[in-house]
């Protein structure tokens, strides 16, 4: 700890201000913005998700709205039968889409490019179809959740609290984030988006790496999911839909595909122009798609290649 | 039960050939140019309302098909000058941040000019009564869209298979490197096919206006069909997007006029309420992962 | 010595062609075996086959005794059968140390699984000392951290050959190493292959007859998908069917 670089003591700061920001709010007296900066929080950890698909793995899915989505309607269905202990039901929901994502994943892997994007978004509206045809799913209308999730001896009901939790859950995973692609495994991963052949050549087993991401990034996502469920109050069939797919990915590609930050920095800027925008005009919408195709044209590397100009990703 | 079987085998006809009308366009664009266009459903949308906005004001069901189709393939034109050109060369990620942006911005330009309310389109009156047909009464206006559709797949067969035009598209699908090389204005011919792409986009969105509702959203929802067409046809290929389009529309028409009726056959009217309509979604997705499982390129594949 | 790759009539088509037809060939363990053969040969094919990216349509690949002819690529290359490529088939953002370390990781007989997550690679200090030995056996120690795109193209085919070594093949099979390069570094590489004799079994594909007659210990000869002789570069430099198939080409 003799020598901390630039960034570390950056990341440590950041994390700092996220730890106080819930005080600083109700001080300011906008309680309702915690709530809100809960949901950043959220979506963050599913865009990290996805970025390790996507980014670390080399893989465009876009059925992660399925896994995302599929989280909270384990905590919801979960809570129809009675089961609201958190340390029980969240970890359940990341099985729960790890398995659906080994399933999945066991299938679309054996196609390439264009064909694995449609494979993965074929299973992920399959499940949105299946999901809204179950009447004690809720349908069209998703299921709401009588109370949040209980943490002993923490309390979710607390709004402060449950951002707490997302923050410390965000943080986990991106230093998880971080020893991994420094691992062995996250080597073998890099040789695989730098040149498949070699590596299958080399004697690697590429199905099975990729699996691993595959998979590994659902059970975050289901995670993520699980949080959503509880800041929503609802698991709803749109958080399944294709278009959520879309979203997530827009986040990881405008944060910064690859890049470690990629997921966060999207999900707040997407989500906090949105937000922003929507005070003053009706249609941030608007706005915001053109924000984005001023990223696409100007910021090739996202938002995080505009903040780190000459780093490259490891 | 036969009849009914015919009149859902006749809608399913019809919708499989509207959607043709998306998947043509889209399977050129993605094929020769090898980009992904997320807005491609927005040029649905956009015929629509701009084919209701005439037709309402001029009263001609006509007029609002002809100003649909050459709104659209005008937007279609600068859309590509100034924005798409610039991604063809990018990856397929930044094709799909800077589409979904324009998904964005369409929907609500659009709500911005008509507001969120989905708007009115009426079938021409000439057309809004049923006709006889082998024994049964059918929508005149399904018909016509029937045979609307036809015309224009024998109209791009002609075009893509029998003129000059139609063999640089044919050259540009299966290598476009070659194409280039030998001399084909590549540029011109892509601004060509984004632009009559887009006019049949138009042309689908009004003719189905009447049938489905005209509102913010209805390209996303078509959209996704349109790629599982074309990912089923085989990517760049016409005859791919048309066969694919018939499968697709004919398996979900029947597949959800059909499947609930069969399963009340083998189980619970609650499971078969249920399961039924699911079933009936699925059933595209469910036949174009097994199309991939055995032909992985698709039906028709058009790359060598 | 004994045999280590030993193959019999093999055979491989495309639509109506029989690139390879019936091939017999028998490579023993520490030698330097040659594979020429006019352009269109099936050299390439038959280099496919023995890696497991083609499968054969016919006959028999054993190798140390096991027959792999219907084995998966990565079945081959665990057991000890490595290539490199005509096409130089790095990882070009890496740097030279890591596309070589990641050759040695592959090695889990060794090393264990690359499915470890938590510990960073760079504490495997063994194994980044292996990976500069090989960068060092190449001549490129020197440019360790730079990226395997931005040195020549000389130094990527000796990275190659490094990588391909790094796994420990019990057979290494090289397609035309030095397509591409200068008269200098053609030199640099021979003399790196040269080094190898006695240590590393090789199957090596070369259309510089200089550098075969003087690297090899036999040379099979493929023509028209079949071997036509296979034995010491004398014998069959002075071969008849040899020199008729060269028709016109120099043979020194």
């Amino acid at each position: 700890m003799s020598h901390m670089r630039r960034a570390d003591l950056f990341e440590l700061a950041a994390l700092g201000a996220a730890v106080l920001l819930p005080l600083a709010l109700q001080a300011m007296g906008e309680e309702f913005y915690i709530g809100f900066a809960a949901r950043l929080l959220i979506f963050a950890l599913a865009a990290t998700s996805l970025n390790f698909v996507v980014g670390y793995g080399g893989m465009i899915a876009f059925g992660h709205a399925a896994f995302f989505g599929g989280g909270a309607y384990v905590v919801a269905l979960a809570m129809q039968a009675e089961l609201f202990a958190a340390w029980l039901v969240w970890p359940l929901a990341a099985l729960g889409t790890a398995l659906a994502a080994l399933a999945i994943g066991a299938l679309s892997l054996r196609t390439r490019g264009v064909y694995f994007i449609m494979i993965t978004l074929a299973f992920a509206q399959m499940i949105y179809y299946t999901v809204i045809s179950l009447k004690f799913a809720g349908g069209d209308d998703g299921l709401p959740l009588p109370q949040r999730s209980t943490l002993a001896p923490l309390d979710l009901a607390d709004d402060r609290v449950l951002y707490w939790v997302a923050l410390a859950l965000l943080a986990a995973g991106l230093y998880a984030l971080k020893r991994l692609a420094a691992s062995r495994y996250g080597r073998a991963l890099a040789g695989l988006r730098q040149n498949e052949a070699r590596m299958e050549a080399l004697g690697y087993p590429v199905a099975r790496l990729k699996l691993v991401c595959f998979v590994a990034g659902a059970a975050v996502a289901g995670l993520a999911g699980a949080l959503l469920a509880n800041q929503n109050g609802l698991a709803s069939p749109t958080q399944l839909y294709w278009t959520q797919s879309g979203m997530l990915l827009v986040m990881v590609i405008l944060g910064g595909v690859g890049q470690r930050y990629g997921g966060v920095l999207g999900a707040i800027a997407l989500l906090g122009l949105e937000e922003a925008l929507g005070r003053v005009t009706e249609h941030s919408h608007f706005y915001v798609g053109f924000a984005l195709l001023a990223v696409v044209l100007w910021a090739p590397r996202g938002l995080a290649g505009l903040l780190e100009p000459g780093k490259r990703r490891q | 039960m036969s009849q009914l079987i015919l009149e859902q085998a006749l809608n399913g006809l019809q919708f499989g050939l509207m959607l043709f009308l998306l998947a043509a366009g889209l399977t050129l664009v993605f094929g020769i140019m090898d980009m992904i266009n997320l807005s491609h459903g927005s040029l649905y949308m956009g015929g629509a309302y701009l084919g209701a906005a005439a037709a309402q004001a001029s009263g001609s069901f006509l007029l609002g098909v002809v100003a649909a189709m050459l709104g659209m393939a005008a937007v279609g034109v600068v859309l590509e000058l100034l924005l798409l050109r610039r991604l063809y060369r990018r990856d397929h990620l930044a094709q799909v941040l800077a589409t979904f942006a324009l998904i964005l911005i369409s929907n609500e330009t659009v709500r911005m000019i008509w507001g969120p309310q989905p708007l009115m389109l009426n079938p021409p009156a000439a057309l809004a009564g049923p006709v006889e047909l082998f024994g049964f009464s059918y929508p005149a206006y399904r018909l016509l869209i029937v045979g609307v559709g036809l015309a224009v797949a024998a109209f791009l067969y002609l075009l893509v298979g029998h003129t000059r035009a139609g063999m640089w598209v044919r050259a540009g699908a299966s290598n476009r490197e070659m194409a280039e090389a030998l001399g084909v204005d590549v540029r011109l011919l892509f601004t060509g096919i984004f632009a009559l792409g887009a006019a049949l986009c138009a042309a689908a969105g009004v003719l189905l206006g009447p049938l489905l509702a005209v509102q913010v959203g209805m390209g996303e929802n078509i959209l996704i069909l349109a790629f599982v067409v074309i990912v089923i046809g085989g990517i760049g290929s016409i005859r791919g997007a048309l066969v694919g389009s018939l499968l697709v529309g004919m398996v979900d028409t029947l597949g959800r006029a059909l499947l609930p009726t069969l399963l009340r056959a083998v189980a619970t009217p609650e499971v078969a309420g249920n399961l039924g309509p699911a079933l009936a979604s699925i059933a595209i997705y469910v036949l174009m992962a097994g199309v991939l499982f055995f032909r992985p390129a698709g039906l028709f594949p058009a790359r060598a | 010595m004994s045999v280590l790759l030993d193959i019999a009539g093999l055979k491989r088509h495309f639509g109506g062609l029989w690139a390879t037809n019936g091939v017999d060939l028998a490579v023993r363990e520490g030698e330097i075996h040659a594979l020429i053969g006019p352009n269109g040969a099936g050299k390439t094919t038959l280099i496919h086959l023995i890696s497991g990216a083609l499968a054969p349509d016919a006959g028999r690949i054993l190798f140390d005794g096991a027959d792999v002819a219907r084995l998966p690529m990565h079945a081959r290359v665990a057991r000890g059968i490595a290539r490199s490529h005509q096409i130089t088939q790095v990882f070009p953002s890496l740097s030279l140390l890591e596309n070589l370390r990641l050759a040695v990781q592959s090695r889990t007989r060794d090393w264990g699984s690359s499915f470890q997550f938590w510990r960073p690679a760079s504490a495997d200090f063994r194994m980044i000392e292996e990976a500069e030995d090989w960068l060092g056996r190449v001549g490129l120690a020197e440019q360790a951290g730079t990226p395997a795109k931005d040195v020549s193209h000389g130094e990527q085919r000796a990275l190659e050959l490094a990588m391909a070594l790094a796994t420990r093949p019990r057979l290494l099979l090289l397609d035309e190493p030095m397509a591409g390069m200068g008269p200098e570094e053609s030199a640099h590489m021979a003399r790196l292959i040269a080094a190898l004799k006695g240590e590393q079994t090789v199957l090596l594909v070369e259309h510089d007859m200089d550098i075969v007659f003087r690297l090899a210990d036999r040379v099979a000869v493929l023509v028209a998908g079949r071997i036509i002789v296979s034995d010491t570069p004398a014998a069959v430099r002075d071969h008849p069917e040899v020199r008729r198939a060269y028709l016109g080409d120099e043979l020194p």
